[in-house]
């Protein structure tokens, strides 16, 4: 049976093309020197480029354009060798030339796609192709400038690349998967910071809807306007449904953009296609084709890191992870790569890498999501993590000692063995000591004895505990078990 | 005595400069004299900058005194077409609509030639946004021929040829889209150069269309031009569309004569249209070049018949782009209280753009619109395609391509400026080598009826050089015009 979840009416297939828009990590702007920096005052970060004075020319800068060409390599898209930009021809107060400088014919990359699990299977979303473009400034209405508004063009000239989609999702849910895939390739490959509430990754939904079967697509409608994956998710929902309604009730969906109203979670028309601008593409001839010769491509390609999904993959066949551990360890590229390295450390192989995945994902993660500091924050490093795996398996700290060290290192750093040796927690196996222990805690515990003994309840579990906490975590527990049985004479 | 200085070649005030025969403040104080005593019939100039080049002309002076001189320009008076940014200094371009606009920065050839040491005395008349051939379009202020008040000094550098043709200053800027500068240079008996595309920085020049703009020097001999040129050619980082081909020592072969020249005469350049007076000075040049050792070779262009056309249609497409940003929002004219966003942008453009640049934007605007863009734009691209075939074949036979600048000598004030196609007319024999990025030179050749006639030379892509030497070998035959009968003073 065939799956519908969002699907309100099952007589009907929908068709989404998602068009991204994401914010290159570059520190300058693309065709000038100013920084890219987000949140500064209002024009804080403009020049005559940015100002579009007259007699001001863009100059391309090339890490744009090298930024590009890795997404394009790690999406699969063929990178073009010439590509060519182009002006997009319009006013708004915000768009200080009149145009946008964007690629239009022949963008810097072609193809490829995005890959996603959908409900457990394998889906991979064709693109069409990848272009860059730079952003335009923003309008400024709330703070009136002798009662006019203000443009503030910190933002105009930052580099972005346009991905745009073949129109292959079929459901709200889908586009939603394809968007977080998506993001997360960017931001593994350290091109953009995924952030959709700043507004720099963000995106718009061409949606259409056609009677299942039919061959042809329905008239399409752009949404703007949705910087979350829940609003994605909403938007598309409300306009398949008033698209269906429209259709079923013998309209026609009219071409149109429309805007998404996330305190109403509806869309609202923005413009028709009557309305639609004639944007007069035509060759920037202020820049020169832009030419990515075989030596760039080179460079990209070395450059790629392995990617997040393949990366599981080989954490799953390679390491014997499962499932859910390669992809906890995969959803921050720092993470692997603490991974890796740790795990090098460590000497490698399936029964370390388990192991070190345990440490990461369990007490690390807990203390990341507690002090909020990132992999590359944290004072322990992995050749310290590998030196505790090692020192565990050698019987020199207990596990729960080992925690200690681990939440030490993490908050002051330093070498394992000082660490165990300062904080007294090297594993005891010396019997005479425990038996002290041992002894102590019987002694203090008549009543629980009392009660052991009787056969009323097992308490040996408490008693280790017991012994454990006085002997500070270090005590070997079989040693401190055995002791236990042969002193409660029980079994 | 101090009028007659004004008389002096560039180069021969950069000697009298050398062996201190006379100062730079002298000079300056001369050129300005002769500005006062000239301009109120002329009208070369739109802002004379007497304090500033006083200045100027006083820093050379300490250097030399210092024997710290910068160069065969350093001292010596020079005047810049207003459509070159210079900081500090009010730059409108020939239009209401940049009035009053003060730049905060530097033109590329601006600077070069401040740091050369040359004596900016201000800037000079032009068309407005350079889109005209008569400098009527000027929204000041008419320029007029100083061999004839009631004529034109053609357009649209008319200031930069004028004020050399009157004797105010020693060597102009000006810029070339189809003809700017060699038409003026043709009209006033001056020597102009527009060179090969990319041979001279376009940063902080206001751009007409960018993909034909150049920036060139105008003077009262090809020694000057060649002076100026070599000051101001060569890659800049700030213009991508520069090229990084090394600069040719323009001086050092210039008086290598034209021997074994082999000369391409046009069929085309000939075909019918082009006055008897000027048909006859330029074959007269022709044979002059002949008698000094050139081969003339009859060779054909046989799509220059479509150069107005696409011409028209480029340069306005890319006009209409370039305008875009005077808008009203960030400098220049702005309406006064308009009612809302739209009424903003079409008053102030209304009332800051004069006819003919409104004109090309109407025009360059409809070339691109959907619909029309193949017809129009992308054809016009194809006929530049063939343009430059014809050229690069016609060089497999010739060195360098000569006929006439423009049909006529210099028309009449009001003749043309009701009939803009008539206008376009005069630049039938300029345009083909913008189209084909070639560089192309205005020579005199002789005065027909009293008014000078140029020979044009079209030379191989970055050949400036050959054009130099060729124009020289003429100009040694013909030598530099005489001055035209402009007394000073006397209004």
């Amino acid at each position: 049976m065939e799956v519908t979840r969002a699907m309100p009416v099952p007589d009907y297939e929908v068709v989404i093309g998602l068009e991204v828009h994401a914010q290159l990590l570059t520190r300058s702007k693309i065709f000038c020197g100013c920084s890219t920096a987000f949140g500064a005052a209002p024009n804080a970060h403009v020049c005559p480029v940015c100002l579009a004075l007259p007699g001001a020319l863009p100059v391309l800068n090339r890490q744009v354009v090298e930024l590009a060409v890795r997404t394009g390599l790690a999406l699969g898209c063929v990178v073009q060798p010439r590509s060519v930009f182009a002006r997009k021809n319009y006013f708004y107060p915000d768009l200080p030339k009149g145009y946008q400088i964007s690629q239009y014919e022949a963008p810097i990359c072609l193809g490829g796609e995005v890959a996603f699990d959908l409900d457990g299977a394998a889906r991979r979303v064709r693109l069409t192709r990848i272009h860059m473009e730079e952003d335009a400034g923003k309008n400024l209405h709330e703070v009136a400038v002798d009662g006019g508004s203000g443009v503030d063009l910190n933002r105009a000239g930052v580099p972005l690349v346009e991905i745009v989609s073949e129109p292959d999702l079929r459901s709200a849910e889908e586009a939603v998967e394809y968007l977080k895939a998506l993001r997360a390739v960017l931001v593994w490959l350290e091109v953009n910071d995924g952030n959709l509430e700043e507004g720099s990754f963000r995106c718009d939904a061409n949606v259409s809807v056609r009677r299942r079967g039919a061959a042809r697509y329905g008239t399409r409608v752009e949404i703007k306007n949705m910087n979350s994956f829940r609003f994605l998710r909403q938007a598309i929902d409300f306009e398949v449904r008033r698209q269906v309604e429209v259709v079923d009730g013998g309209g026609e969906i009219v071409q149109e953009t429309r805007l998404f109203d996330p305190d109403r979670g509806e869309t609202r028309s923005m413009r028709s296609k009557e309305e639609a601008q004639d944007y007069r593409y035509f060759p920037e001839p202020d820049l020169p084709p832009v030419l990515v010769d075989e030596p760039l491509l080179a460079r990209a390609r070395a450059a790629l890191p392995e990617l997040p999904r393949p990366r599981a993959a080989r954490y799953q066949r390679d390491l014997g992870l499962s499932p859910y551990d390669a992809g906890l360890l995969v959803g921050d590229r720092a993470l692997a790569d603490y991974f890796d390295r740790a795990l090098a450390a460590a000497g490698g192989g399936p029964e370390r890498a388990k192991k070190v995945a345990n440490w990461i994902i369990g007490e690390l993660s807990r203390l990341m999501n507690e002090t909020g500091r990132g992999p590359a924050d944290w004072k322990v490093t992995p050749a310290a993590l590998a030196e505790v795996v090692r020192l565990v398996e050698a019987g020199a700290v207990s596990g729960a000692g080992a925690k200690q060290v681990v939440e030490a290192l993490f908050r002051e750093g330093g070498d394992p063995g000082a660490v165990i040796a300062l904080r007294g927690l090297a594993q005891l196996s010396d019997a005479g000591a425990i038996e002290a222990a041992v002894d102590r805690v019987l002694a203090a515990s008549p009543a629980e004895v009392e009660r052991h003994r009787s056969g009323k309840k097992d308490l040996t579990g408490f008693f280790v505990g017991q012994v454990m906490k006085a002997l500070g975590a270090a005590g070997n527990p079989g040693v401190v078990r055995a002791l236990l049985q042969k002193k409660l004479g029980g079994g | 005595m101090s009028d007659a200085l004004t008389h002096l070649s560039l180069g021969e005030a950069s000697e009298r400069l050398a062996d201190r025969s006379v100062s730079a403040r002298e000079l300056a104080e001369a050129c300005l004299a002769r500005v006062a005593g000239t301009d109120d019939r002329v009208g070369a100039f739109l802002r004379v900058t007497a304090e500033r080049a006083l200045a100027q002309a006083d820093a050379a002076d300490r250097r030399a005194a210092a024997r710290d001189r910068r160069g065969p320009l350093d001292g010596v008076p020079i005047a810049l077409k207003d459509l070159f940014l210079t900081r500090g200094v009010e730059t409108t371009a020939g239009s209401r609509m940049l009035e009053g606009f003060v730049p905060p920065y530097d033109a590329t050839v601006v600077e070069r030639l401040e740091a050369a040491g040359a004596v900016s005395l201000g800037k000079l008349n032009l068309d407005e946004f350079a889109m005209g051939s008569s400098n009527e379009q000027s929204a000041y202020k008419p320029c007029r021929n100083p061999w004839d008040l009631a004529r034109t000094p053609g357009g649209s550098s008319g200031g930069s040829a004028a004020a050399l043709a009157a004797r105010q200053c020693f060597g102009t800027l000006g810029t070339d889209t189809g003809g700017s500068i060699r038409l003026p240079a043709s009209f006033c008996g001056v020597v102009g150069l527009k060179p090969t595309y990319g041979r001279v920085s376009r940063h902080g020049v206001v751009a007409f269309a960018s993909s034909l703009d150049q920036v060139g020097p105008l003077g009262r001999t090809v020694r000057d031009v060649a002076l100026l040129l070599g000051a101001i050619a060569g890659r800049d980082p700030r213009d991508m569309t520069s090229s990084a081909r090394p600069v040719d020592d323009y001086l050092a072969g210039l008086e290598g004569g034209v021997a074994g020249l082999r000369i391409g005469v046009p069929r085309e350049w000939f075909a019918g249209g082009v006055e008897p007076g000027v048909e006859r000075e330029v074959r007269g040049a022709l044979a002059r070049l002949e008698r000094g050792g050139a081969a003339l070779v009859e060779i054909s262009l046989p799509h220059t018949r479509y150069g107005i056309g696409a011409y028209y249609l480029i340069a306005t497409a890319e006009a209409s782009s370039n305008l875009a940003r005077y808008d009203g929002v960030r400098y220049g004219l702005r309406a006064r209280e308009p009612r809302g966003l739209a009424e903003m942008y079409a008053e102030s453009r209304r009332r800051g753009l004069g006819a003919e640049p409104k004109r090309r934007i109407m025009l360059g605007t409809f070339a691109l619109s959907a619909g029309y863009h193949d017809a129009y734009y992308t054809r016009a691209q194809q006929v530049r395609t063939l343009i430059r075939r014809d050229f690069d074949a016609a060089f497999e036979r010739c060195d360098v391509v000569a006929g006439p600048v423009s049909p006529g000598p210099a028309f009449r004030l009001g003749e043309r400026s009701s009939d803009p196609l008539q206008m376009y007319l005069a630049d039938v024999f300029t345009i083909t080598c913008n189209l084909a990025a070639l560089p192309g030179l205005s020579v005199p050749a002789g005065l027909a009826g009293g008014l000078p006639v140029g020979l044009q030379l079209v030379g191989r892509p970055f050949d400036e050089a050959t054009l130099l030497r060729a124009a020289r070998a003429l100009e040694r035959e013909v030598g530099p015009l005489p001055a035209p009968p402009l007394p000073a003073g006397a209004a």
